[in-house]
């Protein structure tokens, strides 16, 4: 199709659309409005809904009601919004309900500086809501990954009846790229498990905990439930403890068994190297230009650049750990993504982060630097 | 359509309703089944969507769809499930708490005027949390939270939903003989409609307020509340308007070019700096460059930044140019810094004071600077802008650095003003690219 010169934000509508988004609600914040707009122009063109809601709640609520009715669902916010988004967060986890949640990260906490970036919301996203359950976090670098993983987050939302975080930035989703999009390989686009007509329908049914029950829309064929409550596999309230806790299992059981298929990075291993740059999100870009610096000093050095970051890639990292003494992990936080990696390092192996909150990336100098990588 | 002729919409089979003897909740259910009985949907086209408290736990006991969601949220998941299946027919059964708690979304349902159904079951307090008092606790209620009775005045739940735009609103009592035919004509009505159904709460609000079936008659009288048929009319729904209006057609894309192909001199990222003013159109004077960077066989990221406030302050863009892939998006160490104006130089001070002397720095004659190592220029942007148009400031300012730079060539810059601005903008803009030309020439 050719060139274009897009921001992060007309990249993720577009990897939404190209994935079937049919239906979008948000309330306008900073910087993640411009979703919004786009959506309403370019949703209705092919029959979906776009709207805006009185408030981030109820954007969250429209959306779990139209995925539920059969319509690939999309919301997007920044940190503001995901904190009242945290109960139907839990309420899509525990309806299982395919969801993809757009979180355009900006410096925080509470309003903070509106149209500055930061990467705060990590942890934010993998505890957002009560329970604690396992959820998917997907975390962009660029425009044409933007595209990308949106796609993949409808994928993966469908396929585990899951809500999927998408997690970029201010930094991404309005700063514009050169991008040509046909060029980003996607996968085949895959929809919901769905029952066969006419059975009688189990909303949550399951043999083994980590299968997927297949869905009935509401207006399909047969009835179907839906419901905030502790459930059984028809949906049912219970408080029978081991259907609780068996359904509990499912939940996790639905991410855990697909930790591989979930894990989304790129690792450019060097080998010798005994230092590891692990980085995510906009500032892995810095980190980059540091590994290429490093590597023209003569040094060696290894890169691990996580895209999926919830589930945590652990075999991926630990992988990438071995024969490191030393990993560094630039953060535009205060560490967040950095207890992930200090619960898999080995014993003795030095974990750094290199990290600021002060609404400008990180930039190369200052990986290497505070990293002490040269 | 099937034959099937449906006696009852109820199901007793998870055993009788959970209610406490007497309770107003039940009446209301029966209502709603003779209701349904009446109008004889396929009840897979029916939703009961239900609130949380006691009135949530209604929905199993019918043969429809239902969806539980969460406290005060249900005309949210009413309205997500009607736009994506107009087909269906949607009914909410939420309590006076809902309406306290989700108060914002039942002012919006009503001016949105989705097809809904709202009944609410209007008991005066939160029966499943122990009596609470809730938004049409009367004056002088007592509950647990106003054991002295309520200073608080109870929310007139018609006249508000009234006064947000509600199509069709009513109010009566769980006792009314008509109840049910009140329910039908708000299912039939196309758009959002609501009844507030006054009832009796017998483990909580009944005993501790002295209240029976004769006293809930005469309270809502006492109450100076209107009843009956409240309103009445026929604005299309939203999702019937919204049809009429959206954008249709495909999407417009912003494709550049197929094949880049004028030329440019850079071997390796090249970070330029652009300083202004809100409303002097930096960014989109950013963007029309970093296009005409792009039809040269560059690539281009283009970064912004800009008080929340957009018309007032500064406005700063960073465009960073590569013959290849561009990592890090901001700049380090720019190659070419450009200030325009007062604002952009205000925030920029302390950068300009630390560039290295490898940086090019343009600044408007009227400007002064602080002491830096950088190489510095002086070009009269801002009189020539008042020349031919304050807003081709930005377009002079870069026409003048591809004028001395040879980044890439001048004629790019004018391909992409005609291609991707238009009307006065790209007229004036072409003229500016000019200036800047001359203005080069001239310093
Ligand atoms: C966010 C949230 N806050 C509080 C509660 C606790 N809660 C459950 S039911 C209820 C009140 C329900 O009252 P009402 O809507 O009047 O229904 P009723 O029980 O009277 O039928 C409350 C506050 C909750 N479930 N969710
Ligand atoms: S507590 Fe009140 S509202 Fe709840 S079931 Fe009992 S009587 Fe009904
Ligand atoms: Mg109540």
């Amino acid at each position: 199709m050719g060139l274009e010169f897009i921001d992060g934000n007309q990249a993720i509508v577009r990897g939404a659309i190209a994935a079937g988004c049919c239906f979008f609600a948000g309330y306008p914040i900073t910087p993640a409005s411009t979703i919004l707009q786009y959506m309403l122009d370019q949703l209705p063109r092919s029959g979906g809904v776009a709207l805006q809601a009185e408030d981030e709640i109820a954007a969250i609520g429209f959306c779990i009601g139209a995925s539920m009715a059969g319509r690939k669902a999309m919301t997007a916010t920044s940190g503001p919004g995901i904190s009242l988004y945290s109960e139907n967060i839990g309420l899509a986890t525990i309806g299982e309900t395919p969801l993809v949640i757009v979180d355009v990260q900006r410096q925080g906490p509470a309003t903070g500086s509106a149209t500055k970036g930061a990467e705060g919301d990590i942890q934010f996203s993998r505890w957002v809501t009560s329970g604690g359950l396992p959820v998917i976090a997907l975390s962009p670098a660029t425009v044409a990954e933007a595209y990308e993983l949106t796609y993949r987050a409808f994928n993966f939302a469908e396929q585990f009846r899951v809500p999927v975080f998408l997690l970029s930035s201010k930094e991404i989703s309005l700063t514009r790229e050169t991008v040509d999009l046909d060029e980003v390989n996607l996968p085949g686009v895959l929809e919901r498990p769905r029952m066969e007509e006419g059975e009688i329908y189990q909303p949550h049914a399951f043999d083994r905990p980590e299968q997927i029950p297949a869905l009935s829309d509401f207006g399909a064929a047969q009835v179907t439930r839906y419901t905030t409550s502790t459930h059984d596999k028809s949906g049912y309230l219970t408080t029978d403890p081991a259907v609780i806790q068996e359904m509990i299992d499912h939940y996790a059981a639905k991410i855990e068994t697909a930790v591989d298929e979930i894990c989304l990075y790129s690792e450019d291993l060097q080998t010798g190297a005994d230092q590891l740059l692990l980085s995510y999100g906009v500032t892995s870009r810095a980190a980059s230009v540091a590994v290429d610096h490093m590597r023209s000093a003569g040094k060696k050095v290894s890169s691990l650049v996580l895209q999926t970051l919830y589930p945590v890639p652990e075999q991926v990292i630990r992988g990438a750990l071995a024969g490191i003494s030393k990993v560094v992990v630039p953060e535009m936080n205060m560490g967040q993504y950095r207890l992930e990696i200090d619960r898999l390092a080995p014993d003795g192996v030095e974990v750094v982060g290199v990290n600021k909150m002060d609404t400008t990336l990180i930039s190369p100098t200052e990986i290497l630097n505070q990293g002490d990588l040269l | 359509m099937s034959d099937t002729v449906y006696r009852t919409y109820m199901t007793d089979e998870l055993g009788p309703l959970p209610f406490c003897p007497g309770c107003g909740h039940e009446r209301l259910l029966k209502e709603l089944n003779r209701a349904l009985i009446q109008l004889q949907p396929d009840p897979s086209s029916v939703v009961i969507v239900s609130d949380i408290g006691c009135i949530g736990l209604a929905d199993r006991y019918f043969i429809t769809n239902a969806f539980h969601g969460l406290h005060g949220r249900s005309l949210t998941y009413a309205t997500g499930l009607k736009l994506a299946r107009p087909e269906l027919t949607v009914i909410v059964l939420m309590g006076d708490g809902g309406c306290g708690i989700g108060g914002t979304h039942l002012l919006n349902a009503a001016r949105r005027n989705v097809d809904i159904t709202l009944i609410i079951a209007n008991n005066f307090n939160y029966g499943m949390t122990g009596g609470q008092h809730s938004v049409t606790t009367p004056s002088e209620g007592v509950t647990s939270t106003t054991p002295s009775g309520n200073i608080e005045t109870a929310m007139d739940l018609c006249a508000i939903t009234i006064g947000a735009g509600a199509g069709w609103a009513y109010r009566g009592l769980g006792y009314d003989n008509d109840l049910a035919e009140r329910m039908v004509e708000a299912i039939n009505h196309a758009g959002f409609a609501m009844l507030d159904i006054w009832e009796l709460c017998t483990a909580y609000y009944m005993p501790r307020n002295d209240l029976n079936k004769r006293a809930l008659y005469e309270m809502i009288e006492s109450s100076g509340m209107k009843v009956g048929l409240l309103a009445s009319s026929d604005r299309p729904s939203f999702e019937v308007a919204y049809r009429g209006r959206a954008p249709t057609g495909s999407a417009p894309k912003e494709l550049i070019s197929i094949d880049p192909d004028l030329p440019h001199s850079l071997n390796s990222q090249t970070g330029i700096v652009i300083a202004g003013s809100a409303g002097q159109k930096i960014r989109s004077t950013a963007t029309v460059f970093a296009l005409a960077a792009i039809l040269s066989g560059l690539k281009a990221t283009q970064k912004d930044d800009y008080p929340i406030t957009i018309m007032t302050g500064h406005s700063l863009a960073e465009i960073n140019l590569s013959p290849n892939a561009i990592q890090y998006t901001a700049i380090e160490s720019p190659d070419y810094f450009l200030v325009i104006s007062e604002d952009g130089l205000k925030k920029t001070t302390p950068w300009i004071r630390g560039l290295p002397a490898t940086c090019q720095l343009i600044v408007d004659s009227e400007l002064s600077i602080p002491a830096t190592q950088a190489n510095v220029q002086k070009l009269p942007f801002a009189s020539a802008a008042r020349e031919i148009g304050r807003l081709s400031i930005g377009i002079i300012a870069l026409a003048s650095l591809l004028a001395k730079t040879g980044v890439f060539s001048i004629e790019a810059l004018q391909q992409a003003i005609s291609k991707y601005q238009s009307g006065q903008v790209a007229a004036t803009n072409i003229q500016a690219v000019t200036k800047g030309e001359q203005l080069y020439q001239a310093g």
